[in-house]
């Protein structure tokens, strides 16, 4: 048998500190999600730790400057791909708001539903891998039951289950589908009775409790500067929904609360998410009795040509705010586009949250946290 | 009072996990709640909806006649190039030329299924198929041309 200290001593990695550092990195650089954190630890205790991005980089920025104002949507699919309608729909409220395109009221019924669902789905998955992070297996399937519903209310309607390029600057691609609203309140009244077992399964776990609870623990004033938004900010008791602060499509006209705890610990991240799939549940039961008859687009050129200037748009996607940053010389395409993911900023705080804790709490911090890799390294 | 803690630390424990295997159990008896498809068993009853976007295809109908005019459209949609449009001029017995695809070459390993090219098709000549299972040997075999041999265009699609 090897003495412990003597294993040590021959790897080089060894600060002069008694430093370790270990990398928690992708298994395979083709895989999807593929994060490498470099973590440097003394003993189990976290002194640093420094995300490598980079695998999955595909220049989707550079990519859109040469594609058209209809075929840039598309793209942003790939970036935040569990909340795809919700970039879609960013790209084509900036179309929308620099060519004055008016938008039929039922395509904008029609958007808000399909976000919410959108954002259900990905706070469903959220909850399963966080829940599987912290190695509760079974949650994962219980989540994906319901994420099951919604991803065949988008197949049905959209034609793809995760990719959908729904939208379309102007309205839809197509209108809905004839069993939609069916499928939809089967989906509502499925995930009501069912939401219980997620409580009795991971909320009121003592094990799940005791692992996020304290941990990570992320103040208002932080959460500010490192400009997180979304449930992140939320549970730090930042006020950032864009939904209420900059209302778009029918956000204005609907009643939803938004969701703000003030602990900023990973469980407040986690009680905030989940309370906002009740409220998204909320607003879907509001809107999808009274979508209006009449157009599902409205009338718009052949060629898009946005006029010459700046244009930003952002939206509250289920991680945060989305913007979408565009400088138009009045052709086809546009001259420079930028977009703020939220995934980015909600990344940067990992090391403020972690470093200090111990590594086993570092997979609840970065759970909470939601990462969708390609959308932070785009 | 340390004793207390510990005593009610491990009742809330052993309470909060009989609540969750209660769930596990509930499932484990009640069969017929699992959603869970056998898929490659199933394939003979796997439905998928009709708007599933798995691949473009060009009907045709019985006499072997599309209704693509070659007009370019769905090139120009492609934000990838997936589709080429190679077009030919066919000399009908007036001696009038008429414009009209030679081939429509589609590129799958290339395409994103973001049906743009179906929205621009102003005949609509081409749309999506609910064909999902796209693998093969050889990448050659992705390239395909839509129209069949032989086939023309449909009388009086302009």
């Amino acid at each position: 048998m090897y003495n412990q200290t003597e294993i040590i001593k021959d790897t080089s990695e060894l600060g002069a500190d008694g430093e370790l550092v270990i990398n928690m990195g992708p298994q395979h650089p083709a895989t999807h999600g593929v994060l490498h954190l470099v973590v440097t630890l003394n003993g189990e205790t976290i002194k640093k730790i420094e995300p490598h991005l980079g695998f999955i980089h595909r220049s989707i920025e550079k990519m859109c400057e040469s594609l058209t104002y209809r075929q840039f949507i598309y793209v942003t699919s790939r970036m935040d791909y569990l909340s795809s309608h919700i970039n879609n729909l960013g790209c084509a409220l900036l179309v929308e708001k620099g060519m004055q395109i008016e938008v039929p009221e039922r395509a904008k019924y029609i958007r808000v539903i399909l976000s919410e669902l959108t954002r259900i789905a990905s706070h469903e998955l959220w909850l399963g891998a966080m829940a599987m992070d912290l190695g509760a297996f079974t949650p994962f399937f219980y989540a994906f039951r319901e994420r099951e519903m919604i991803t065949d209310i988008m197949e049905d309607t959209c034609g793809a289950r995760l990719t959908m390029n729904y939208i379309v600057p102007g309205g839809l691609m197509y209108d809905l589908h004839p069993d939609f609203q069916k499928k939809v309140k089967a989906f509502i009244t499925q995930f009501k009775s069912k939401v219980t077992e997620y409580e009795d399964l991971v909320t009121n776990n003592i094990i799940f409790q005791s692992r996020t609870k304290g941990v990570g623990i992320l103040s208002a004033e932080d959460a500010i500067s490192y400009g997180c938004t979304g449930p992140v900010a939320r549970a730090s008791g930042v006020s950032c929904d864009i939904r209420k602060i900059y209302p778009y499509e029918v956000y204005d006209k609907v009643e939803f609360d938004e969701v703000i705890e003030t602990a900023g610990d990973s469980f407040a991240r986690y009680i905030v998410r989940v309370k906002e799939m009740n409220q998204s549940i909320r607003i879907i039961e509001q809107l999808i009795d009274n979508i209006p008859e009449g157009d599902f687009v409205g009338k718009t050129k052949n060629v898009l040509k946005l006029p010459k200037g700046e244009f930003y748009s952002r939206v509250e996607t289920a991680r945060g705010e989305f913007g979408v940053y565009v400088v138009s010389e009045g052709g086809t395409t546009p001259h420079r586009i930028k977009f703020r993911s939220p995934g980015f900023s909600n990344l940067s705080v990992l090391n403020h949250i972690a470093a200090g804790g111990m590594i086993g709490d570092l997979m609840a911090s970065m759970g909470t946290l939601d990462l969708v890799i390609p959308d932070i390294d785009r | 009072m340390f004793l207390k803690d510990y005593i009610s630390d491990v009742v809330n424990g052993v309470s909060s996990l009989l609540k969750g295997m209660r769930k596990t159990g509930y499932y484990f008896t009640h069969p017929k709640e699992i959603i869970t498809e056998q898929y490659p068993d199933n394939r003979a009853t796997l439905l998928l909806s009709e708007r599933f976007k798995g691949e473009v295809v060009m009907p045709h109908d019985a006499n072997n006649e599309h209704t693509c005019t070659g007009c370019t459209a769905c090139e120009l949609a492609c934000p990838n190039g997936t589709i080429k449009v190679v077009t030919k001029f066919e000399v009908s017995p007036e001696g009038k030329k008429k414009k009209a695809i030679d081939t429509l070459v589609y590129r799958l390993e290339l395409c994103t299924m973001c049906n743009l090219c179906i929205v621009a098709c102003p005949s609509d000549a081409i749309k999506m198929a609910p064909n999902f299972e796209h693998s093969v040997f050889d990448r050659t075999k992705l390239t395909k041309v839509l129209n069949q041999p032989g086939s023309k265009i449909r009388e009086g699609i302009e």
